[in-house]
């Protein structure tokens, strides 16, 4: 009797441990992805690293669904960079090309028109009324690379809700029934 | 990264810009300078092309400085290059986007005109380059 009673502890705590294991990746694998948002953030200086194309105002050069990375330093914004950038009240982000700066001198403070290449007008119609500009302040980053299709994904993900139920769920059942 | 071997490549591009004509020339309403001009832009970007290479989208610049801003940059035309054989090209045209200054400066005014391009691969970095062409002057009264 003894003996079938110690087999059964050992299964019971080897099961317990298999379950910790596998509760203990999955934290792993949140606090990786995590580490990899805040360190692109950093390393990008952009507050959103990456960005995925919503629009078609870029066509050709950029897709629905191609994913952008960004970088944001200190240098001057010039004519031809595409910017990622913030109207007040607005809460999508636009990604279209610089087609003009004016830069004062001293406070080196700069005046920015954007278009879209695949828009008929400038921008001043995506600002806020009245307003002829955007500054600095109003920028996120710059476009320096991009990779295609690849944020397709998420466009489906947010216009069909319940793919991305069915996505977590097949990862959770995948997660909890892995065996190491 | 793919476009790591688009280092390798070391472009030769030519550009050319004539202003033929200068349309228009006057002071708006709201005390701004516009002037409407006909250029003659010619370049050969063949060398920008790579296997990795999606289009180059090209423009042509006037800049110039003013006693407010350190540096005026305003597109005047633009295109998108979608293959290597159109990479080599000339182009009579008004300018596609208007020429206005943020003030009154533009009488006399020495600028330059710079054209611009901006390279899209494939996948991997975008990168950009420019030709400044100096030396050109607006005329020293409206017309």
């Amino acid at each position: 009797m003894g003996l079938i009673a110690d087999g059964f502890d050992s299964i019971r705590s080897i099961k317990f441990r298999d379950l910790l294991t596998q509760i203990i990746t999955l934290g792993m694998i949140f606090s990786s992805a995590l580490i990899i948002w805040k360190g692109l953030m950093l390393f990008s200086g952009s507050e959103s690293p990456v960005v995925v194309v919503l629009s078609e105002s870029m066509e050709p050069g950029f897709q629905r669904g191609d994913i952008l990375f960004l970088h944001m330093n200190k240098d001057p914004i010039r004519a031809g960079e595409i910017v990622v950038y913030n109207v007040d009240g607005r809460e999508i982000p636009i990604v279209h090309r610089v087609i003009e700066v004016r830069e004062q001198h001293g406070t080196k403070e700069v005046d920015i028109l954007t278009k879209g290449d695949n828009n008929e007008m400038d921008d001043r119609m995506l600002y806020v009324p009245g307003q002829f500009w955007l500054q600095r302040q109003h920028i996120m980053g710059k476009a320096i690379g991009f990779l295609p299709y690849v944020g397709y994904v998420t466009i489906v993900m947010t216009e069909r809700p319940i793919f991305k139920y069915i996505l977590i769920g097949v990862l959770a059942l995948l997660v909890l029934t892995s065996k190491e | 990264m793919t476009s790591i071997s688009d280092n390798l490549n070391s472009p030769s591009p030519t550009a050319n810009v004539h202003v033929l004509n200068i349309n228009w020339f006057q002071k708006q309403r709201n005390g701004n300078d516009e002037v409407s001009l006909t250029l003659n832009i010619s370049a050969d970007l063949q060398s920008m092309f790579t296997w990795n290479t999606k289009q180059v989208f090209v423009f042509l610049a006037a800049e110039y400085e003013t006693p407010e801003n350190a540096l005026n940059q305003v597109s005047l035309w633009d295109g998108i290059i979608p293959s290597k054989e159109h990479a080599s090209f000339w182009i009579q045209t008004t300018n596609k986007y208007r020429f206005i200054d943020q003030g009154s400066n533009l009488v006399g005014k020495d600028f330059n005109l710079t054209l611009h391009w901006h390279v899209m691969p494939k996948t991997g970095k975008m990168f950009a380059d420019k030709i400044v062409i100096p030396g050109y002057r607006l005329p020293n009264d409206y017309r």
